[in-house]
This record gives C-alpha cells, structure tokens and sequence, in this order.
C-alpha cells in the first residue's frame, strides 16, 4: 500500500476505537510528559547554575598576580614554573593580556578601606571598583535603585548591610550624597621637595617612593544591593561601598599591595595586586591561563569545579531521564494492550483484508502505522504537558522564592532539542511496541480469520 | 463461451489438517481443470471439502501436496508476497457473509481493493462508481453497509470483488444468507458477469437447483473427494 492509503486507513482504524486509543495516547503522552519534565528540570537548573556561574565571572575568569618569588625570610626561592622570568603586572602588563586571543576584558582589583562621611558622621568601610560588566552577573539583580549611569560616573552602589549602617531605611539613601575620603598615593619626585605638588605629572617615572596625600570625594547614592558583588574570588575582603571601576582606578587610592611595591623598589610604575581577566567561554579559559602563565604571571582559575560541574549535571540528567523514561516504559505496555486487542477485535477485518490481496506486509504496516500515530500525537502532546508540567514548577517555586523575599528563576526549560527529542523517542518506542501486535497481525491464518466470527 | 485454454488446473491436490493425533483430509486428491470463461458450481454437503478446495483456488491457503495452477501460474510454488499480489489481481472473492467493512461506506469498502493493488488515487473514482454500476448500486455510495438489505450488501461486496478486474470470481456461498428471490437476482447478476470476455466463476453452493440452473458445469464433492466434475446440463 502507498504511505498515504496505509496512514489514512491507520487514522481511521484510531478513530473508530477513538476511546480506547485516546486512553492508550494519553499514556504514552503522560509517560512523554513526565520524561519532559523531568529533562526540562535538569536541563533549566543546568542553565540556571551555568548562567548564575558565568555570571559570576567564576568559571570564565582568570585571575593573574605577579608571580612572586620572595626570597630571605628563611624561605628559599620557589623555582619558576615557566622559563619566563617574573614580571611585574602593570598597565603594560594589562594591555598584552587584554590583546590575547579571547579575552573579552581584563580589569584589577581595586579596593581600599577608608572612611566615609554622610550626614556628617564618619563610617569606615572597604570601597571597591566595578568593572561595568558586573552589571551583567546577575549581583544586582533585585537591587533598590539603578546601577552606575556610566563607568567614570561619581556615583556608588551600597552593600545593604553598610547602607542600614548609615540609614536603617535605605531605600531613603538613593539620590543621598555621601563623601569618600581617601589617601592618594603620590610618587615623589626625586628631588623629593614638592611632596605636597597634586600637578607633578611627570612625577611618575621618578623614582623614589611615595607620599599619602588626603582626599575626599563626593559621590551620589544610586543603589542599594543586598547580594555582596564585590566578594568574589580572589578579593581581599568584601566591598561594601562599590563604585564605577574607572573612577576607583582615578583615585590612585593607597592600596594593599603600594607597600610590598616599595619594598620591592618598584614602586617609580604603578602595579596591580591583581588583575582578572574574563575569558569569552569557560572553554578558553584553559588555553589563557597556560598563555598568561608563559607571559611569567601567576595565573589561576576554577576551571576544574566547572568540569565536576558539567560532569554532575550529565548524571542528574541520565537520573532524571530514567526516573522520567519509567512513566513512558508503562505507556509501551498500554500500546501492546491496546493493538493486540485490536487484533482480536480486528480479526475478521484483517481476514478480508488479505483475501482482497493484502499481503503480510500491509498488514504489518497497518498496525505499525497505528502504533507510530499514537505515539506522535502521544509525544506531541505530552512534550506539551511536560512543557506545563515545567512551567508548574517554575511558577511554583517563584511563589516560594517570593515569599523568601528572593528573586525569581527559571528552574525549568524545554529547549526545542528536547521536544523533538521527546516526540522521536515516543515514536519510536511506540513503533517498537507496535513490532508484537504488528507482526502477530501479519501471521494471521486469512482462512481462520474470516471464519472467525 | 468457454475457452480451450484452462484457467484453473487443480492437479491431484490435497489439503490436510492434523487435529491432535488425527489428520483430517479436508481435500484429497482432487484434479480439475476449468477452461477460462466457464461458470462452475461446487455441490456438496457442509464439511465435504467445497470451501477449502475454493480457498486454495482463492490463494488463502496451500495445498498439503499437489499443484494449483491459476493461469500458469503454480500457486504452490510463489512467495507469499506473490501469493497476495495474485489475490489482488487475478481473483476476486465473494462471501456468504458479505464480509463488507461496517465502518466504511460501500464507496470506500469497494475502494479498499485499489488502495491494496495501489492504483492512481485520479482513476480511483471512476472504477469504483463503474464497478458499483455494474452491480446498480451507484445511487447507494455514500452508504454504510449496515443501510442496505442483505442483496444489496452482496452486490456491493460483488462490485468490490470485481473492482480490480480479475480474471476469476470465486464465491462461497453467495446466496447462502439471501431469500431465494434475492438469491436468484445475485445469480443472474453473476451469470451477467460471466459474459465479460475471459471471465471464469466458481461457486461454491448447496442449493443444487440454482446451481443447475445458472452454472455450466456441476462437481460435487463428498469426504475431500471429488464425486462428479460432469455437465450441469
């Protein structure tokens, strides 16, 4: 028979027994529905992990330092991992890496602590310098106010628990403006007679140390933050009052690392304690770090926690997909159930078929034909109800997160892989289902089928 | 009209049946030869063998021993595959019990046959309302079988058997379920059959009148075995 005789004489056979193969449709749809789901939950949590970790700048972040060989102290000097001898990590240091292949931005880490001023009160706390792509992290999500209106804007985002420090009601501190004073750090010239001079600009090639020089800064409050944005890896503590990083880099605020320069005497160039250099993709992340190590930095990241991450979210997804297949497996036996009994019933019918000429094989076709039906429209439909089933839990868990005062996720998603994934494997476990009754069908005696009444 | 060459060759064919330790012999040893274009009627007592011989004439069934041979071809010998086509093309079978599909209309129950043989979906239409015309049931096609009396379901199940154009009309019984007025209208309607060039009818019956009074030639069978393969007249 044509595929389109032997399809619509299917469909017509699924439509005069339209109660029981509904039934026997459902099932397969409620057993596609729950492997659906299932999959959708590992796959949503998957993405919303992998999303709030590269957000976080963890998993596609190298973090450089000057490769420090200290020696004295009773230490003897580490040997150098790479042939490249130690550099140190300036601004040219900064540009080289920042031109190496994959490297979206390379930024330092700049925090300090110092005293702030609003409303006349003095308040310490560590300041630290945002790169504007922490915007996209996912940190400020759910902040009170906006974030920084431009990267060189003097403007600051507060860590809620500083902001109750200086106001228990922080939503009122938006648009408030507070001081930031601070000590710069001025190199000295070498004739070491203007300490004081702010306009020295060629000051800096000079060697020669440095003089503090306090300053202060106002700064308006655009944001309150209850997540800790600055706490990421590799700082030195957590920032409470954050602001734009090209303002924090201006300030040429005395940091940690300005003493150990000077021991070293290099301090006649400014260096970075730090500098974190994001990577386009986890992927590339391997190949930077060995490069960046080459360049004589140290360099390291958490590419290996990201590995064990996607190696224990195939292993959540088998556990889900088996859980989810069990439902299906049951489906499988209500086809059997259905198409045999759809022989018995058929019986007769199949009898007259094969007189008129049809052979074993259109016989065969027929009852695959039926079973390969109900499991489309069982996939179809069931890749629709686990798609809600997915939606439930969302929905569900967003309520939950709300009444916690958290911000919403997405816990579950049905990419469109899935659901043509869902719909094959229904069909396909259907027609191997329909493989019995299919070919039992086909054995059938014509001589004893038409005399069965 | 009968013609020299034979359409049917039946030669020295058996058909048994092992029932636990006995074997029954359905048909045994039976040869028959029926020149195309000849109207046969087979006579015989319920369990006698009639239906069994006319099943493997029909290709439902294989001959325990011996040889079908239906327009030279040896039906012992096809594939199953080849069998089926040979069901399809060269014979057209007719039932006591109708056997019309319920849930279909006469329209699509006539259809079914060139769904099988996979004929043109554009010729279809013509050949079933030519074939339902024949049996003057083209006013009817849009009727479940359930709608018409037992007559006309037969002529339906006639206009589905003749649909493919076969060479062969095997019936079983086709008055079997009818009033004898009805059942005499089928078999005028088959003797009309039979004038189509090349048409060759077996029938298998118990109602010995009718059969003398339609078919060319008579054979009776008794115990698997053919009695008589005479003239009806």
């Amino acid at each position: 028979m044509k595929p389109r005789d032997l399809s619509d004489l299917a469909l017509r056979n699924l439509r005069e027994a339209i109660l029981r193969n509904s039934l026997t449709t459902l099932g397969i749809a409620v057993g596609v529905a729950s492997l659906v789901a299932m999959l959708s939950l590992g796959v949503g949590l998957q993405q919303l992990a992998s999303k709030r970790l590269s957000q976080s700048g963890l998993f596609d972040s190298v973090f450089v330092t000057p490769r420090m060989n200290l020696r004295g102290m009773g230490r003897e000097a580490m040997p150098a991992p790479s042939d490249k001898p130690p550099r140190l990590l300036d601004e040219a240091a900064r540009q080289e890496i920042s031109r190496l292949p994959n490297v979206v931005e390379v930024y330092p880490q700049v925090r300090f602590f110092t005293e702030v001023r609003y409303d006349s009160k003095p308040f310490a706390t560590m300041v630290a310098g945002m790169p504007a792509s922490s915007k996209a992290s996912g940190s400020f999500d759910g902040m009170q106010g906006s974030f920084f209106s431009s990267d060189s804007a003097y403007e600051t985002i507060l860590q809620s628990e500083f902001a109750k420090e200086l106001n228990p009601q922080t939503s009122s501190l938006i648009g408030k403006e507070l001081v930031l004073r601070y000590a710069e750090r001025q190199s000295l010239p070498a004739t070491a007679a203007d300490s004081g001079a702010a306009s020295s600009s060629n000051s800096e090639s000079l060697p020669g140390g440095f003089s503090v020089v306090p300053k202060e800064m106002r700064l308006s409050i655009v944001g309150v933050v209850d997540t800790e944005p600055a706490a990421g890896f590799g700082g030195y503590g957590n920032g409470r009052l954050l602001i734009p990083l090209q303002v924090a880099m201006t300030l040429r605020a005395a940091q940690v690392n300005d003493l150990r320069d000077i021991v070293r005497g290099t301090s006649s160039t400014p260096t970075f304690a730090s500098l974190t250099v994001r990577a386009k993709g986890p992927a590339n992340v391997e190949a930077l770090e060995a490069s960046i190590k080459n360049m004589g930095f140290g360099a390291f990241s958490l590419l290996d926690a990201s590995k064990s991450l996607r190696i224990f979210f195939s292993v959540f997804d088998l556990l889900l997909g088996i859980f989810g297949s069990l439902a299906l497996a049951v489906a499988t036996l209500g086809i059997i159930n259905t198409l045999v009994m759809a022989i018995l019933e058929r019986r007769r019918e199949i009898g007259v078929l094969k007189a008129l000429g049809a052979a074993d094989r259109d016989v065969r076709q027929l009852f695959f034909v039926e079973a390969g039906v109900m499991g489309l429209f069982g996939g179809i439909f069931g890749a629709f109800l686990g798609w809600l089933i997915g939606r439930a839990l969302t929905f569900g868990t967003n309520v939950y997160l709300h009444r916690q005062s958290l911000p919403g996720v997405d816990i579950s998603s049905v990419p469109w892989w899935l659901v043509l994934f869902a719909v094959a494997f229904a069909v396909l476990v259907s027609l191997a289902a329909g493989l019995y009754p299919a070919s039992r069908a086909a054995r059938l005696n014509p001589v004893e089928a038409l005399r069965y009444e | 009209m009968p013609d020299s060459q034979a359409a049917i060759r039946l030669d020295h064919i058996s058909r048994h049946y092992t029932m636990g330790e006995a074997v029954i012999r359905a048909v045994d040893d039976v040869s028959l030869e029926l020149p195309t274009g000849e109207f046969l009627a087979l006579l015989g007592s319920s369990g006698s063998g009639k239906s069994t011989l006319l099943n493997l004439i029909a290709g439902l069934d294989r001959p325990t021993s011996g040889a079908v041979i239906a327009h030279g071809q040896d039906l012992s010998q096809v594939s199953s595959l080849e069998l089926a086509r040979y069901r399809r093309q060269t014979v057209g079978m007719v039932f006591q019990s109708f056997n019309l599909l319920p849930r279909m209309t006469l329209e699509e129950n006539v259809e079914l046959p060139l769904r099988l043989a996979e004929v043109e979906r554009g010729d279809r239409a013509a050949r079933v309302h030519e074939a339902l015309g024949r049996v003057g049931l083209e006013k009817r096609s849009d009727h479940r079988p359930s709608e018409l009396s037992g007559g006309e379901q037969q002529r339906a199940a006639i206009a589905r058997a003749l649909v493919n154009r076969p060479k062969i009309l095997l019936a079983d019984e086709p008055t079997g379920n009818l009033d004898s007025t009805t059942g005499e209208s089928i078999l005028t309607l088959l003797k009309e059959i039979q004038k189509n060039p090349g048409m060759t009818i077996v029938m298998v019956t118990h109602e010995r009148p009718l059969a003398e009074r339609y078919a060319d030639r008579l054979a009776i069978m008794g115990d698997g075995k053919l009695l008589s393969n005479g003239a009806a007249r």
